[in-house]
């Protein structure tokens, strides 16, 4: 440092001193500017979901009787009743989440090669179908795969089946209509993800002599990997809560996680168990959507803002 | 052809590719497609195709006062979910974008919170709370609940509206002397207002199609579409349902196609 410009610094200090204070004062209401922008937002999530999730917990320590008790816990493990609604969801949040994987990456990797203007052309079959309402694809695939549906007259029609298949209103039928629903929240994240892939990498291996089969598995196939998980996660998590599908087509035989927190608590007025309930999910999907942010570093809610 | 793409594999060596994302296309769009063509049928058999056309079921549908209430309790909801939850949330993503405070990330996860919280859990607390307060069953309980669920898609929106925009040219008005909220709605604001439509109209259809909340906190005179078509699917099949269906299709490619066309602005 040149000694004209070092007392030149010396020169500016005392000032530098002086505006410190309003400078801090400056950003301290900046601050609190910002804080009140943001504040009417965080109170109506603090009040429709922090509030009532934290009194539903308190809730949940207390037996019938207003005794501070683990009773509403212990359900889980002694009631056959609990035990077979958390066997059929994980199983119904696997075979889902295994079809959207052997559904999804097929499309998602198709999307990813296309040319850019067939490729957004395709993304309309994806993301329509996202921002169509739960319920009116929940009732198509009733009206499809009912006993009377079309798929059970067509086959019939066909002579292929002499008695009806049992489509909806079971296992498969929730397993069809949530993967339908789950898809596109797979397809997205993993498109975006593909699309980053570097395609001079995929290049040089088949420059190098790998075969198009080589080239995709030992190059694109790992690359596309985060993305794959992160779509994963998301539906699985998704599922877990799941109610409007398997309340409308399970037949009332697939009970699954939510809907027996429904049940609980609108039919039957126990609100310590289906708080419970409500709780150890909630503590299941933030588990697993953090050990996804701890392992890969990003969040896997990315599907809602890449559109 | 681009060339972006182009990896020494022919289109003829992809068939299967195409073959099969085809395949998964066709299943993501049938069902949508297969509703909107079983609304015009004219027999109450739900058939495929059908053997004869007409309208009654849109008859049937408008003409019934319960479904054309419920459509009128959605509409005020929706409409007023957009506009609350498009204030707050450009406001939230502002405040989000201007990086002042700590905790951002804190601050993010809860304002999008109501994402990955599991809904059954919302609509159970949601009515457990507006018991004590009376709000149930009221249309301004439905626009608050139906707000947290619409704000992080107007959140995420104009926060990514905000991070194409350089906010310095925010700065060069307020030091040329506008004031803070002049500067934000004479400069930031037409910059990013295609973000914050784009994100009022997710709010909207959000709240739109939004069952299982409105299924604890809705009723009687409040009761919404979707909370009434959830009801009636519970009982049976009713092909009134495919004419609705068939509005709410129309009405999600309206507004995709808006939000699309807002994007594209930018």
């Amino acid at each position: 440092m040149s000694l004209a410009s070092a007392s030149l610094d010396r020169a500016v200090e005392p000032d530098r001193a002086l505006n410190a204070d309003s400078l801090n004062a400056d950003a301290r209401r900046e601050a609190r500017g910002m804080l009140a922008l943001l504040s009417p937002g965080l109170f109506l999530v603090f009040a429709v979901i922090i509030v009532p999730i934290g009194w539903l917990f308190w809730l949940s320590l207390f037996d019938e009787s207003g005794q501070l008790s683990a009773a509403n816990y212990a359900r889980f493990f002694e009631q056959a009743s609990y035990i077979k609604t958390f066997v059929t969801t994980f199983k119904v949040a696997f075979t889902v989440t295994g079809a959207c994987v052997l559904l999804g990456y097929p499309l998602a990797y198709m999307l990813s090669q296309l040319p850019r203007r067939a490729a957004s052309i395709c993304l309309i079959f994806v993301i329509l179908p996202f921002w169509t309402s739960v319920l009116v694809r929940t009732y198509a695939w009733l009206v499809i795969l009912q006993r009377k549906g079309l798929v059970n007259t067509w086959l019939m029609d066909l002579g292929v089946i002499g008695q009806p298949l049992p489509l909806a209103n079971n296992f498969a039928g929730v397993v069809i209509g949530m993967t339908h629903i789950m898809l596109p929240f797979l397809v997205l994240p993993l498109y975006a993800s593909m699309k980053t892939i570097d395609v001079d990498c995929l290049r040089a291996g088949m420059n190098l002599g790998a075969s198009p089969a080589a080239t995709f598995w030992q190059i694109f196939f790992p690359l596309s990997l985060p993305g794959l998980a992160s779509g994963l996660v998301i539906v699985f998590v998704l599922c877990l809560g799941f109610f409007v599908t398997p309340a409308l087509m399970g037949g009332g035989k697939v009970i699954m996680w939510a809907m027996r927190m429904e049940q609980t608590t609108s039919l039957y007025s126990n609100w310590g168990a289906g708080a419970a309930l409500g709780v150890v999910l909630l503590a299941v999907t933030l588990a697993l959507l953090g050990l996804f942010q701890w392992l890969l570093g990003t969040r896997a809610t990315g599907v809602w803002s890449r559109r | 052809m681009s060339m972006e793409n182009a990896l020494p594999i022919s289109h003829r060596q992809r068939l299967w590719l195409y073959a099969l994302g085809g395949l998964v296309m066709l299943f993501l769009i049938a069902p949508s497609v297969i509703i909107v063509i079983m609304s015009f049928s004219g027999s109450s058999l739900l058939e495929f195709p059908p053997q004869g056309w007409s309208l009654r079921w849109y008859e049937s549908y408008f003409g019934s006062l319960e479904w054309r209430d419920a459509t009128v309790v959605s509409v005020k909801v929706a409409v007023m979910t957009a506009i609350v939850a498009t204030l707050l949330g450009t406001a939230a993503a502002y405040a989000i974008n201007a990086r002042t405070l700590r905790m951002t990330g804190l601050i993010n996860a809860l304002l999008t919170a109501s994402l990955i919280i599991p809904v059954i859990l919302v609509g159970i607390g949601t009515f457990f709370l507006y018991a004590r307060i009376g709000l149930n069953n009221t249309l301004t309980g439905l626009v608050i609940a139906h707000t947290v669920q619409g704000l992080p898609l107007v959140v995420l929106t104009v926060l990514s509206g905000l991070r194409s925009y350089d906010m310095n040219q925010e700065m060069v008005a307020r030091s040329l002397g506008a004031g803070r909220f002049s500067a934000f709605f004479q400069v930031t604001m037409p910059q990013i207002r295609f973000s914050i439509v784009s994100g009022a109209l997710f709010a909207f259809i959000t709240s739109f199609d939004e069952v299982v909340v409105s299924l604890f906190i809705s009723g009687g005179e409040t009761t919404t579409l979707t909370r009434r078509m959830f009801n009636a699917l519970r009982d049976q099949i009713d092909p009134t349902i495919a004419a609705i269906s068939t509005c709410l299709i129309v009405l999600s490619i309206v507004l995709l196609s808006a939000a699309q066309l807002f994007g594209r602005g930018r």
